[in-house]
């Protein structure tokens, strides 16, 4: 392993001064993109993701739509201007082919599909910020945009990472962790149906110290989903004022 | 480019199908093995006389090539005095009925990135030893051929991996009369491998609340869910769920089995590293 700029994890406090078990500041909202069927921006920390929902809406190229389900398209996508280095190349890398395709992956089983034959429903999410656990945000801002879109869904999915920092299995990795930590794992989570539809694994963990990583990741998704949740009833609470008064 | 569900490529009948699951529910599967069997391995080395390593497997019918060529290139910049590991994987229009020609489609790629970050960070190859003087370092190019999908591609191509950079010369890098460096391939020495630390990629599939090892090309397109782990002696250094989704219990239960579908993988793997 490589030696981080400065420690990582001192008497128990992270480099940004979390505790272990501490999500960064979680930042929702809904509806952020007024042209899009759905849509959600998602912050933790300084990592921001965009999504937009299009759709259900008919299927182009035709031959690729089902008779008897609808059709997920998914797209994540990094701006060239959210990395700390270089500039991104904004050609799709082999790394946001792999992302795009595991968030599909993770939102089908929450998305009850058989209710759009012939269709597809459109994600896109964009990082406009990285700074660690981007893939976890995109997944909780695409569910957020699905269920803003007004798609039915089983539960909405919620992302999170876990990760090893000098042996402590920690929340929510920045991007000074996930460079240098000894381990990353991505995380999805339907928290009423108690369900992971995401899981990436790298580094190098034992039996416990994966086994203990899930149970913090549960607890993570589960304080964030009051988060989303209340997100969601704010954009829909806003309009019902609108209309109705108070 | 964006992922788009695959349904409609790939398919099996509806009876087939039903087959498949009624007879996994009483644990018995349709090739006739119990859930925690993995079928038969094979694994070549050698196999390719071109290639600076390379390596066959045959897993049941699934058939995987492996070749490694070494070239020089330069470090990644965070890792300056370290080698370089690019791992590509094709699946070839002979594979399946179901594959078509074209660049790598996500599938490859995520089956190339999932191998890739078995070997990476588990200590069996030491990068730290493929850094050539000045700045340059060696690059180990896997080229994971699919010849033949008869389901459970990573775990053979895990294997193929492992197998082909055991059987790795390296050449030498020589500087020539105007100091520049190059590989004399006439000169080699074999690649310095950790053969207690050799990564084992295990993916267990589930049919209804059965978990089963090796899942055949059948079972793939009857899952409901499928996850795979990587061991390296007593610790995990990947694993990537790459369909449906699990409970907490399920995935205690998933690790448990690839625990003990290591064991078998190994059993073959040691005689050939």
């Amino acid at each position: 392993m490589k030696k981080p700029p400065v420690p990582l994890l001192q008497n128990g406090v992270r480099a940004d001064g979390r505790a272990p078990d501490q999500m960064r500041e979680v930042k929702i909202s809904v509806g952020v993109v007024s042209n899009a069927d759905g849509s959600a921006m998602v912050s933790y920390g300084t990592t921001t993701a965009v999504a937009a929902v299009y759709g259900p809406r008919e299927m182009h190229p035709r031959h690729l739509s089902l008779p008897d389900r609808g059709v997920m398209r998914v797209r994540y996508h990094m701006a060239p201007f959210s990395t700390k280095d270089e500039r991104k190349s904004p050609t799709p890398s082999r790394r946001e082919i792999e992302i795009s395709k595991v968030l599909r992956e993770a939102l089908e089983p929450a998305i009850v599909l058989e209710q759009y034959p012939r269709s597809r429903i459109d994600v896109f999410v964009e990082i406009l910020q990285a700074d660690g656990s981007t893939r976890v945000a995109s997944l909780t801002a695409a569910s957020l945009a699905l269920a803003d879109a007004g798609i039915y869904m089983r539960d909405l999915v919620i992302g999170v990472s876990v990760g090893l920092v000098d042996g402590t299995v920690v929340l929510d990795l920045n991007g000074l962790e996930d460079q240098y930590g000894e381990g990353d794992l991505p995380v999805g989570y339907m928290p009423n149906l108690k369900r992971f539809t995401l899981l990436q694994l790298d580094g190098a963990w034992t039996r416990e110290a994966f086994l203990q990583a899930l149970n913090l990741a549960v607890r993570g998704a589960e304080y964030v989903y009051q988060i989303a949740r209340d997100a969601l009833k704010t954009k829909y609470m806003s309009i019902a004022e609108e209309i109705y008064g108070r | 480019m964006a992922s788009i569900s695959p349904y409609g490529k790939r398919f099996i009948s509806y009876l087939r199908r039903e087959q498949i699951r009624k007879l996994l529910a009483t644990k018995y599967r349709i090739d006739g093995r119990g859930p925690d069997q993995i079928r038969d391995v094979e694994i070549k080395t050698g196999v390719v006389k071109t290639a600076d390593g390379s390596a066959e497997v045959r897993l049941g019918k699934t058939h995987v090539v492996a070749g490694v060529k070494v070239g020089l290139g330069q470090p990644f910049p965070d890792a300056p005095d370290e080698g370089v590991l690019v791992v590509n994987a094709e699946v070839l229009p002979h594979a399946s009925p179901y594959t078509e020609v074209g660049p790598p489609d996500e599938s490859a790629i995520e089956l190339a990135r999932v191998v890739d970050r078995g070997i990476r960070h588990c200590g069996y190859v030491d990068f730290k030893k493929l850094a050539v003087e000045g700045g340059k370092a060696y690059v180990l190019w896997i080229d994971l051929y699919v010849i033949n999908d008869d389901g459970n591609l990573v775990d053979a191509a895990n294997l193929a991996s492992v197998a082909a950079l055991k059987n790795t010369q390296l050449p030498t890098a020589v500087k020539d009369d105007a100091g520049a460096v190059k590989l004399d391939r006439n000169n080699r020495s074999p690649l310095p491998v950790e053969a207690a630390k050799a990564p084992v990629a295990v993916s267990v599939g589930k049919i209804g609340n059965v978990l089963f090892l090796d899942p055949t090309f059948e079972e793939e397109l009857s899952l409901d869910g499928r996850i795979t782990f990587t061991f390296s002696e007593d610790r995990i250094v990947a694993a990537q769920k790459t369909l449906g989704s699990f409970t907490q219990a399920e995935l205690e239960t998933a690790l448990n089995l690839a625990q003990k579908g290591r064991e078998k993988f190994l059993e073959t793997l040691k005689s050939v590293i």
